[in-house]
């Protein structure tokens, strides 16, 4: 009565596996920022989208080369150089040039992460990593370009998003003003109903607060990533806006807060792995946050703040290493 | 609750609610001289002997060790080897049994007032899957100070309910083994401690049990039922590393092996049968009563065969169990289920080069507290001592690494290589 088991598996304990993958986890990321995505593109226009085709294809088309020409497997079905294209768009002002934009992609993926050996080697999350070297090459270009000239394919559809988004951003005008008189020109309170909902200053990743937040609170109850992280890091930067004597709720709404905290310092390459790790690297992430916000130069400080505690994140690692189970103090 | 762990799907529906029937006795038997952990058994018995149930067919001398019977009366067709489900070969004595069987009767051991002999002379070892000789856990080292005793019935491994049939349908067996166990140990405690997944079989034990024992539902949670997580969750005592679970004034033994010694003091009945949960991909999942030394294979052919695509027989639960390689190897003491785990559900074929994309989960976790991802690479890289000194000698080989790990890196595999490395290098675990 035997049969023949050679079209069966004799491998190693445990025969059975979770459902989570790699690709799954990155198309939860996906699915949480779609909305956010869509809604940046029906404010903003088809520029928005544009930015977006470029990125994720850049990403995409890197990866694949890099790959290619190092003679490795195919790793784009692991969906990390999908998110990577996509976060790396929503750090990103509508105003962006697209050339600008390709670079920003070709850098986040070949330096951000094929050069340290792909997925999972890398130190920093390569869509930071991206939009930094843009922001460092092209501060000028990025910050002032009021007009998209000869590099603009695709028109506006909307004239308000035209208009909105060629001025400075509100986060901008806040630092000046506190710079200049220690006093704010506007109302903080009145920007929570845009910055919310619809606001056009600043990266496609800005436009609504409350979508962000809710794909976040998706991927938290999800399981997919630690609330510890988003929750240290827009914490620490509500109480340390608050004793900077400024507004705390408009401080976590503005800029790339949200954007940051629930996306970007959650990835898992950069990132710590334990518990306790995550809470304190996100309470790092929001104090340098804040710190480059009030006193350093520069209002929007978010990628640099975490990429510095992608940085100490192996450190990190090392002080927060779990007890063994056993290694208690014994007498003998 | 013990730190880390993982909640896999139960698949416990399919047999939860079948009763524990015969299979039925096979006209010939493989019985494997070595169904323990420690030293093999001496075949006692030559070709064309006729052997009686219960009488000692196999046996040596030596502390760590449990003599083997038989199981039927029959006649010796051959003394040999055999595969096993752990895919070794091992001394076997092959039994062909009488076309009439008296399961009811055996040749008891004998009573000579000792009952660890009596333990020992029934060859009883861990029922759950240890297969650790029994006399050896009830002589505890002199320093030690046994107080409390835990009968492990938390079966937390996917599919399997052999445990489960067994303390709802004998509880009072079960409560028999308890106070047996008690007594020989001098304890002053007595737990029986079962997953809440099992409330019928939490009500007849409670209604069994008198108000010396504690019976007690933990949460479904695996490893539950490993020796150090169960003695956490239960006491919170932490069994020191590299330590006995007697260090911590503990004694763990399985439900079924409880019963085993219960039925070994009470009438000499030797351990020459077991209760095995065939389910899965086959067609009458269940629970049956086998005799030891039944082909797997016929063992599957009672539950009807196997149906569709199955991808791994497991002996044993998923998570710990072994993939067999041939059906054609015999039922042993420690082979609490036989898992025909379909297409799609096993784990996939170990591709190459899986990358750790650092998402934390494993160490999480892990609950032995350790940082699986970290020892899979030290070993990947043969950094053997990297890996001992982050204490890889304390992986309980639960698999939640693997299990959990997204991108489906072969951790625990890895794992056991440091491990063997370690161990070879006499690192002192
Ligand atoms: S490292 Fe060992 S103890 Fe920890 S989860 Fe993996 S198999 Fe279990
Ligand atoms: S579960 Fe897998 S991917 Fe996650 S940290 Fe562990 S090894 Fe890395």
């Amino acid at each position: 009565m035997s049969e023949p088991l050679s079209a069966r598996i004799v491998g190693p304990s445990p025969h059975i596996t979770s459902k989570e993958t790699c690709p799954g986890i990155m198309l939860w990321v996906v699915a949480a920022l779609v909305p956010s995505a869509l809604w940046a593109i029906v404010t903003m226009g088809l520029v928005a989208l544009q930015l977006f085709a470029v990125t994720i294809g850049v990403s995409l088309v890197t990866e694949a080369l890099w790959n290619r020409i190092a003679r490795k497997p195919q790793t784009l079905l692991d969906g990390s150089a999908l998110v990577t294209g996509l976060l790396l768009a929503m750090s990103l002002p509508p105003r962006t040039p697209w050339w600008m934009a390709a670079a920003a992609a070709l850098v986040a993926i070949g330096l951000g992460k094929m050069i340290f050996g792909g997925l999972g080697h890398n130190l920093f999350n390569p869509a930071l990593v991206g939009r930094a070297f843009v922001t460092l090459s092209w501060a000028g270009v990025l910050a002032t370009a009021p007009e998209r000239g000869w590099f603009r394919a695709l028109p506006d559809v909307t004239a308000e998003g035209y208009d909105a988004i060629s001025g400075a951003t509100r986060l901008a005008v806040a630092a000046a003003d506190r710079a200049a008189s220690g006093a704010y020109g506007f109302d903080l309170a009145a920007q929570y109903q845009p910055l919310l909902l619809k606001n056009l200053e600043g990266s496609l990743g800005e436009v609504s607060a409350v979508l962000l937040i809710l794909g976040g609170l998706v991927l938290i109850v999800r399981g997919i990533i630690d609330w510890r992280i988003p929750a240290g890091y827009i914490g620490t930067m509500a109480l340390a806006s608050w004793a900077f004597g400024s507004d705390p709720v408009f401080h976590i709404l503005a800029g790339g807060v949200m954007l940051g905290a629930f996306f970007m310092a959650t990835d898992y390459v950069s990132s710590p792995m334990s518990k306790t790790g995550r809470l304190v690297y996100g309470v790092g992430c929001g104090l340098f946050n804040a710190l480059g916000r009030f006193i350093g130069p520069m209002p929007e400080s978010t990628t640099f703040a975490i990429l510095f505690m992608n940085g100490l994140a192996p450190l990190i690692d090392r002080v927060t290493r779990p007890r063994t189970f056993g290694w208690v103090k014994s007498n003998d | 609750m013990f730190r880390g762990g993982v909640h896999p799907p139960g698949h416990k529906e399919a047999t939860a609610g079948s009763a524990v029937e015969w299979a039925p006795v096979p006209a010939r038997l493989v019985v494997p001289m070595s169904q323990h952990l420690g030293a093999p058994c001496v075949p006692t018995v030559a070709v064309g002997d006729r052997v009686s149930r219960g009488q000692v067919i196999g046996d040596i001398e030596a502390m760590v060790s449990a003599p083997v019977h038989s199981p039927v009366n029959g006649t010796v067709a051959e003394v040999g080897t055999t595969l096993t489900a752990a895919g070794m070969t091992v001394k076997a004595v092959v039994i062909d049994a009488d076309e009439a069987q008296e399961l009811e009767s055996f040749v008891p051991v004998p009573d000579t007032g000792d009952a660890r002999a009596r333990v020992r002379g029934a060859g009883i070892v861990g029922m759950g899957g240890a297969t650790f000789p029994s006399v050896v856990k009830l002589t505890p080292p002199k320093d030690a100070d046994v107080h409390t005793v835990i009968l492990n019935g938390c079966e937390c491994e996917p599919f399997l309910t052999c445990d489960h049939r067994l303390m709802l349908e004998q509880p009072e067996r079960v409560i028999a083994g308890a106070k047996h166990v008690r007594e020989i140990i001098g304890a002053k405690r007595v737990i029986i401690a079962l997953e809440s997944n099992k409330p019928d079989a939490l009500e007849a034990l409670r209604a069994a049990a008198d108000d010396t024992i504690e019976v007690v539902a933990l949460p479904t949670r695996y490893p539950q039922g490993a020796e150090k997580q169960l003695i956490y969750a239960l006491l919170k005592t932490e069994v020191p590393h590299g330590k006995l679970p007697s260090a911590a004034g503990v004694l763990v033994h399985n439900v079924a092996t409880a019963v085993a010694i219960a039925d070994a003091l009470e009438t000499g009945k030797p351990l020459t049968e077991r209760i095995v949960t065939v389910t899965g991909s086959v067609a009458r999942p269940g629970n049956y009563r086998v005799l030891l030394g039944t082909l797997v294979s016929e063992l599957i052919e009672t539950a009807g065969g196997l149906v569709g695509d199955v991808e791994r027989v497991i002996s044993g639960g998923p998570m710990t169990g072994m993939a067999l390689g041939s059906l054609d190897v015999p039922v042993t003491k420690g082979m609490s289920g036989i898992v025909a785990v379909p297409k799609g559900m096993a784990a996939p074929a170990i591709a190459d080069d899986q990358p750790c994309m650092r998402c934390g989960r494993c160490p999480q976790t892990c609950p032995m507290g350790l940082e699986p991802y970290a020892l899979a690479t030290f070993a990947d890289r043969r950094m053997w001592d990297a890996a001992a000194k982050r204490n890889v000698l304390d992986c309980i080989e639960c698999g939640v690494c693997s299990y959990v790990c997204p991108t489906k890196r072969p951790l625990l595999q890895l794992i056991r290589l440091a491990k063997a490395a370690a161990m070879a290098k006499g690192v002192k675990s």
